[in-house]
């Protein structure tokens, strides 16, 4: 096939870029470099500076770095034991982990909400093997776990992904040469799974950075994300340029982000997103 | 592929493609629209199987969506791409809508129920509808205290409670920006519509220092907690403090001595809407007594139906002070208006100076 054929079929996925990519981030740009009469201004981007905003930004950061690391040293151990398991159990563990995600997560939130209010679920649960005053609900942790519970499946999917791939020869010839299981782990195992860790990593941090709906429904709505202003600016203080101005300055974030870990792994990068 | 190359062209396209789409529905929608009645709520403030009945006496197809928080209403509708036929917003926000020219006049001669809907009530109404042309109160209620006589010994009638260090993590706040500063400015004795900078500065103080010692802001979920025993104490509406106490009996209301908030929701017609006929129709209905009496039955917020009382089979209802407050309760208490675009900026500013604050 030619080259302009191939072009064809490319066109649905272009119209999409640009109607719902490309044109919405010069709407959000448009909104973030003006004020409300429509005249230029930096003071948007600058209201990052401001210490309640630059306070909600390290929460979400400081929260996305610990959910981020956390998915991974659950998702990558089990993305070891599902390569070491036979093919049948596989597909069904696997089938396990991704099964909530066929439940919009809003849903499964305030399932949690539920569940770990005071004198809920969990209490009652607790207090029947005589453990009280156990205080979790409404907290930071509380609002971590959902953010865990959450996108968990987004880094075992990558991972398990590179980690299946990988030659058993290769972990064989290891262990052949006397290498021991966790020097096999370190030396052959982790390096060619870096592709999927690095995919898991942005697929985690990424949302969890712009999450807002997590905080306010598992953190009583006292912890404000960066997403939570963001949301607040839209929806009850109705100031759209300074949500955007917000907005844009996270999309900076993630941009930066994701360029470093790009120049991490410059062999790698072509497979991240 | 040169993505850069085929921008040019692909932008007008798409372009094309969108507006074409555009045109489609609204032709689509033009042969239904007369049929269609969109209306806005807020969530759980209906009886059950009353959209059925107005479906099925006036032959019109109900589009029912709800919302939260007033504010929320008003950014929805604010941008202008979204048209309702009718909404139900609260008073101040009424006057807002008011004064930014997106309402629509009601023609109450297509409204014969309004008949029922008690002189007080479109008395009231003209504090924020002064001539009384863009409105038609649908509830009415109050804000105060919820608590659970098991878990709080004293005595309440005070706002001062809500602070006290004994009831740590045992305390559910309204996450509604004029609802928790007309708490802290009541404490404080002062309006609830202050624009004094002092004032409101000692006020997001207070609730700041009070952060540490709340479990959770809320608005519809306050309730849940309360039956669930999760909180000892919750600042709510009348009308959901009377739905709580349905599940469960330990549950006390009161409006603090030192004041409160009084609130119409009235229903409105938007400069946009495409039905004003079936929203006139809707309006009707909402009026009549029978109608009104099933929402109080079901919401337990109180009515401004003049009928309604008499037809109430339930004593205990009728009997509520929650439902039909005595004036010593109303005289002690005061509407919400609207502070202006800047009043409403700094307040919001200050309330999420709260929410943004270390607990």
């Amino acid at each position: 096939m030619n080259r302009k054929k191939l072009q064809l079929f490319a066109t649905p996925y272009i119209i999409w870029i640009a109607a719902f990519i490309i044109i919405p981030l010069i709407i959000v740009a448009i909104y973030a470099l003006t004020d409300s009469s429509g005249a230029f201004t930096l003071e948007n981007i600058k209201a990052i500076g401001i210490p309640k905003y630059a306070r909600s930004l390290g929460i979400s950061v400081l929260f996305s770095l610990i959910t981020t690391a956390v998915c991974f040293f659950i998702a990558y151990p089990i993305a070891l034991i599902l390569k070491s398991m036979k093919i049948k159990n596989q597909n069904f563990i696997l089938f396990i982990f991704i099964l909530p995600m066929w439940m919009n997560f809003l849903l499964r939130t305030y399932a949690w909400k539920t569940i770990l209010i005071p004198n809920g679920l969990l209490d009652n649960i607790l207090a029947f093997f005589g453990i009280t005053g156990f205080n979790f609900s409404d907290s930071a942790a509380a609002i971590l776990f959902g953010m865990v519970y959450d996108f968990l499946p987004f880094m075992i999917m990558p991972i398990y992904n590179t980690v299946i791939k990988i030659d058993d020869n290769l972990i064989n010839a290891s262990r052949d040469l006397g290498a021991g299981y966790f020097t096999t782990l370190r030396k052959i195992v982790f390096p060619l799974s870096v592709p999927g860790i690095l995919s898991g990593v942005i697929m985690v941090f990424v949302p969890s950075l712009t999450t807002f709906a997590v905080s306010k429904i598992l953190g009583g709505s006292k912890y404000l994300l960066i997403g939570d202003v963001i949301e607040n600016q839209f929806m009850t203080a109705y100031d759209w340029h300074l949500g955007a101005g917000i907005s844009f300055v996270l999309m900076i974030f993630i941009i930066i982000y994701i360029v470093i870990q790009n120049f991490i792994d410059k062999d790698e990068g072509a497979n991240l997103i | 592929m040169k993505f850069t190359k085929i921008l040019p062209i692909l932008l007008p396209l798409a372009a094309l493609v969108l507006s074409g789409c555009g045109s489609d529905t609204e032709s689509g929608e033009a042969a239904d629209s007369e049929n269609i009645l969109y209306v806005y709520n807020w969530d759980e403030y209906i009886a059950d199987g009353v959209i059925e009945m107005f479906e099925e006496e006036t032959g019109y197809t109900v589009v029912y969506d709800v919302f939260e928080t007033n504010e929320g209403l008003y950014a929805k509708l604010a941008s202008g791409d979204i048209s309702y036929d009718v909404i139900c917003p609260s008073d101040y926000m009424i006057a807002k809508m008011i004064a930014n020219d997106m309402l629509e006049p009601i023609d109450y001669s297509k409204i014969p129920n309004l008949k029922y809907i008690g002189e007080d009530y479109v008395e009231s109404s003209k504090a924020f509808d002064p001539d009384f042309a863009y409105s038609v109160p649908y509830t009415w209620g109050t804000v105060g205290i919820l608590y659970n006589t098991t878990m709080v010994d004293e005595e309440v009638d005070s706002w001062s409670i809500l602070f006290d260090e004994k009831y740590r993590h045992n305390i559910v706040m309204l996450d509604s920006v004029r609802d928790s500063y007309a708490v802290a400015l009541k404490y404080l004795g002062y309006s609830l519509n202050t624009l004094d900078e002092e004032e409101l500065a000692e006020a997001t103080e207070l609730l700041i220092k009070q952060k540490p010692i709340v479990q959770a802001y809320e608005v519809d979920y306050a309730r849940e907690r309360m039956i669930n025993n999760s909180a000892a104490m919750a600042v709510i509406y009348s009308g959901e403090a009377l739905y709580s106490q349905d599940y469960n009996e330990d549950l006390e209301y009161v409006v603090p001595k030192e004041g409160s908030n009084i609130w119409i929701d009235s229903w409105v017609i938007p400069k946009n809407a495409e039905n004003k006929e079936a929203a006139h129709a809707w309006i009707d209905f909402m009026c009549r007594p029978d109608i009104a009496k099933m929402n109080l039955e079901y919401i337990t917020y109180s009515t401004p139906n003049t009928e309604v009382y008499d037809m109430l089979d339930d004593e205990d209802l009728k009997s509520s002070t929650t439902l039909f407050p005595d004036s010593d309760i109303t005289d002690r208490c005061e509407a919400f208006s609207y502070l202006g675009e800047e009043g409403d900026k700094y307040y919001n500013n200050l309330w999420e100076d709260v929410k943004a604050a270390a607990n």
